[in-house]
């Protein structure tokens, strides 16, 4: 125990640089993926027959997926086709289309559970159908996006261990660097599982949160 | 960018990608199995008057659900033999697997639990069975359907997660697609038929679900 005790003490920063690097990746694919949900959830919606069409393919191919099959698809092959990413790029490049076609799909489930009526009163005061997106439909459809929007970031964070695979040094790579070097493997083992559920407890109890402060009040 | 397809390769190794495939079904389904069942029994343990039960169950959960499975896995195979408990590749991943499935079944048993109106019991009270009848004939068969849409996305999605059996060297389709990737450099190839076979067996696990839901209509 004393041993495992300087151990953790020595490695400390390692460990930290790695949390660091696994939420920088996780809240950059975050954002992003949100960008595209946004944009592809909005066309699938709203857009004509042939915007729909690519973008449902794109949503059904990702999610019929596995991440993992994501991240080793971006690192070999946008190399062969000339797009020079390093390993976090190409991790973070995996991560997004991941989390776009997620939010997308929630993204268009919100969207659609409002109300045509909503539509014509908008469209009836004379907005223009960007002003009615982005005044009207856009504003209620968040309140039912945040707690899933949070969700969605848990899983982003745990999905970020597969990058330890192609090598990108994030919290579970540099863990495992300390478990080749002290051979403590259960114990630095659970010491990247307890930080890992110390953030996505944190996300999940916000997102609890935002359940409760969004909730339409009862009756309404 | 001048690249030529040449598919050949991958028709003379596609033989494993399938048997890759057909692994990864397997693992999945034999942890949905397990986990189906150790679920309905914490789910209703849960539901139990003992204080501490429900109490440990649910810590269970959302200390499962909020680790990644990646690391779930590299414990159960590198770090439990260090205590003796030491599996196979396959086994040990099947184990992590099941320890994951259980959690996230629990939840979905626990929630259909919950949603189950209290008229039906009253209603099985009332034509004189009792309490283990009730949760026999009347609790387990809604339960079972109401639950059905749940269980079947679960599913799809141990299936997706099979993929990181690959870390551990488990032989099924990732591990196979990497495989032939690294000794054939026929990557867009490889990748494009490995990502199209996971995305043809999801979709037609989840064209069968809808059917099978369509079957039994809800109650």
């Amino acid at each position: 125990m004393e041993r495992f005790l300087i151990e953790l003490w020595t490695v400390r920063y390692t460990l930290l640089d790695g949390l660091i690097r696994t939420i920088g990746v996780s809240a950059t694919a975050i954002v992003i993926g949100s960008a595209i949900g946004l944009v592809v959830g909005g066309t699938l919606t709203y857009g004509p027959r042939s915007a729909r069409w690519p973008c449902r393919f794109y949503v059904d191919v990702v999610r019929g997926t596995p991440v993992l099959v994501l991240v080793l698809t971006s690192f070999y092959v946008l190399a062969i086709v000339g797009i020079d990413f390093t390993a976090v790029q190409a991790g973070i490049f995996a991560l997004s289309i991941f989390c776009g076609a997620h939010m997308s799909e929630i993204v268009r489930g919100a969207l659609q559970a409002i109300p045509y009526g909503q539509t014509e009163a908008a469209k009836s005061i004379g907005l223009t159908f960007l002003q009615t997106l982005r005044l009207v439909l856009l504003p209620q459809a968040l309140r039912q996006i945040l707690p899933v929007w949070i969700n969605v970031a848990a899983e982003l964070v745990k999905a970020s261990t597969l990058l330890s695979i192609i090598g990108v040094g994030e919290l579970l790579l540099r863990t495992q660097e300390i478990i080749g070097r002290t051979f403590m493997t259960m114990e630095f083992y659970l010491v990247a599982g307890g930080l890992y559920f110390a953030v996505n407890f944190g996300i999940e109890r916000l997102g609890k949160y935002a359940e409760r402060r969004f909730a339409l009040p009862a009756g309404s | 960018m001048s690249y030529s397809f040449h598919f050949g390769v991958i028709w003379d190794n596609f033989d494993r990608l399938l048997a890759g495939l057909a692994l990864g079904l397997g693992l999945a389904l034999v942890s949905i199995a397990i986990g189906a069942v150790a679920g309905l029994l914490l789910a209703f343990a849960g539901a139990s008057k003992v204080r501490i039960l429900p109490a440990l169950i649910a810590a269970y959960v959302t200390v499962i659900r909020n680790t990644p499975i990646l690391v779930i896995v590299l414990i159960v195979y590198f770090a439990l033999p260090q205590f003796g408990f030491r599996l196979g590749k396959i086994e040990s991943f099947v184990f992590s697997l099941t320890i994951y499935a259980t959690a996230y079944l629990t939840e979905v048993f626990r929630a259909g639990l919950a949603s189950i109106h209290s008229g039906m019991i009253d209603a099985g009270r009332a034509i004189g069975l009792r309490r283990r009848q009730i949760a026999l004939l009347v609790i387990f068969p809604i339960l079972l359907r109401n639950s059905l849409p749940a269980l079947g996305s679960t599913f799809i999605s141990l299936f997706k997660d099979t993929s990181i059996a690959a870390a551990i060297a488990v032989p099924e389709l990732t591990f196979e697609a990497r495989k032939i990737n690294v000794e054939t450099f026929r990557v867009i190839e490889t990748w494009l038929v490995a990502t199209a076979l996971y995305v043809v067996t999801c979709s037609l696990i989840a064209a069968g679900l809808r059917r099978l839901e369509r079957r039994f209509p809800r109650f």
